[in-house]
């Protein structure tokens, strides 16, 4: 292996503080909501992306249809075309397979350091970028799988009266915490919330992607009217 | 849970979030996003997360819908905290912290 797949390993290595606790919470939630230890894994490698697995797991032992809680899966997800659209240009010549490795492992932190690594050295040769992208995920998805098995074992043994069924909300409230940074951010998450519980009503949980929709509409006007003001 | 519905789930999601990964690495090139579409996609997450967590805070299913002093609390510390330090773990961390000690007070 060579200097570049390294250097991605260490970039990638921190990670591995905050992907082996959150795997394990996805085993113990994804247990205790009824679902086999195959069902678990299955999900945890063939998804590979945390918060949609919560938000899938979490519409189904609501009693929501499956085509809800896919599509609420898929849309969490969408953040992922933005990553494969800024990759592109510095990995859209390998070869298919290779490319279609890359997108299975592109998850938010390989994205984050490969694509500060790519913007700041643009001319290293592709199989530098490739060699430094697949080292970045070395130390993440292994732990990301094992801790999940770890989790879905432990979370057979864990009872009830722990209070685990506010595992998921705390989870998601802080993943989206951080992300409150700018005005058209919170905008969006207010109009989440707000429309969300009025809707609350309407069958199937189709609510929520009424009232997502309606935020990402708000988020991204006020983002465009900054935008404009600022010139 | 049904069966069926868990395993089509699993790889409708497993096969669509691919699909988006894939999307401009594997099909459309180095063609760039239009504007208007990067610009709506920023807000996706903050679009979505809010309003399942909502009303999961207001109507707990473990209290049977009852609002409750130790899950409102515990929200409101993971939110702050997660704001505040930009750290998720610290505020998953803080939250479970509270939503156990108002429990083991109140109990």
């Amino acid at each position: 292996m060579g200097r570049a797949y390294w250097q991605g390993f260490r970039a990638g290595a921190p990670f591995v503080l905050v992907v082996a606790p959150f795997g394990l919470l996805f085993g113990v939630v994804a247990t205790e909501a009824g679902m086999d230890l195959w069902q678990t894994m299955a999900m945890t490698v063939l998804v590979i992306a945390g918060a949609s697995q919560f938000a899938a797991v979490q519409l189904l032992s609501d009693h929501a249809p499956v085509l809800v809680a896919v599509a609420t899966g898929l849309a969490v997800n969408m953040r992922m075309a933005m990553y494969s659209a800024s990759l592109a240009p510095h990995l859209g010549k390998a070869n298919l397979g290779r490319r279609a490795l890359v997108a299975y492992f592109l998850v938010d932190q390989s994205y984050a350091v490969s694509v500060a690594e790519y913007e700041q050295n643009p001319a290293r040769p592709l199989p530098d970028k490739l060699a430094y992208f697949f080292g970045s995920m070395t130390p993440i998805a292994p732990l990301w799988y094992g801790f999940t098995l770890v989790g879905a074992v432990a979370g057979a043994a864990i009872p009830p009266e722990y209070a685990l069924d506010f595992a998921v909300p705390i989870t998601f409230i802080a993943i989206v915490a951080p992300a409150l940074r700018s005005l058209p951010h919170i905008a969006a998450a207010f109009v989440s919330v707000a429309a969300s519980l009025a809707l609350a009503g309407l069958p199937y949980n189709s609510g929520l992607m009424v009232a997502a929709l309606l935020a990402m509409i708000t988020g991204a006007f006020i983002d465009k009217r900054m935008e404009q003001a600022h010139g | 849970m049904d069966n069926a519905a868990i395993w089509t789930t699993i790889f409708a999601l497993g096969i669509g979030t691919f699909l988006i990964r894939f999307s401009f690495l594997g099909l459309l090139g180095g063609r760039d996003l239009p504007e208007w579409l990067t610009r709506h996609l920023r807000y996706v997450p903050v679009a979505v997360l809010p309003g399942l967590v909502a009303p999961l805070v207001v109507w707990p299913e473990a209290t049977g819908g009852q609002a409750d002093l130790a899950r409102s609390l515990a929200a409101l510390t993971a939110l702050s905290i997660g704001a505040l330090t930009r750290s998720v773990l610290s505020a998953i961390f803080g939250g479970m912290a509270v939503l156990y000690g108002v429990q083991f007070v109140l109990s």
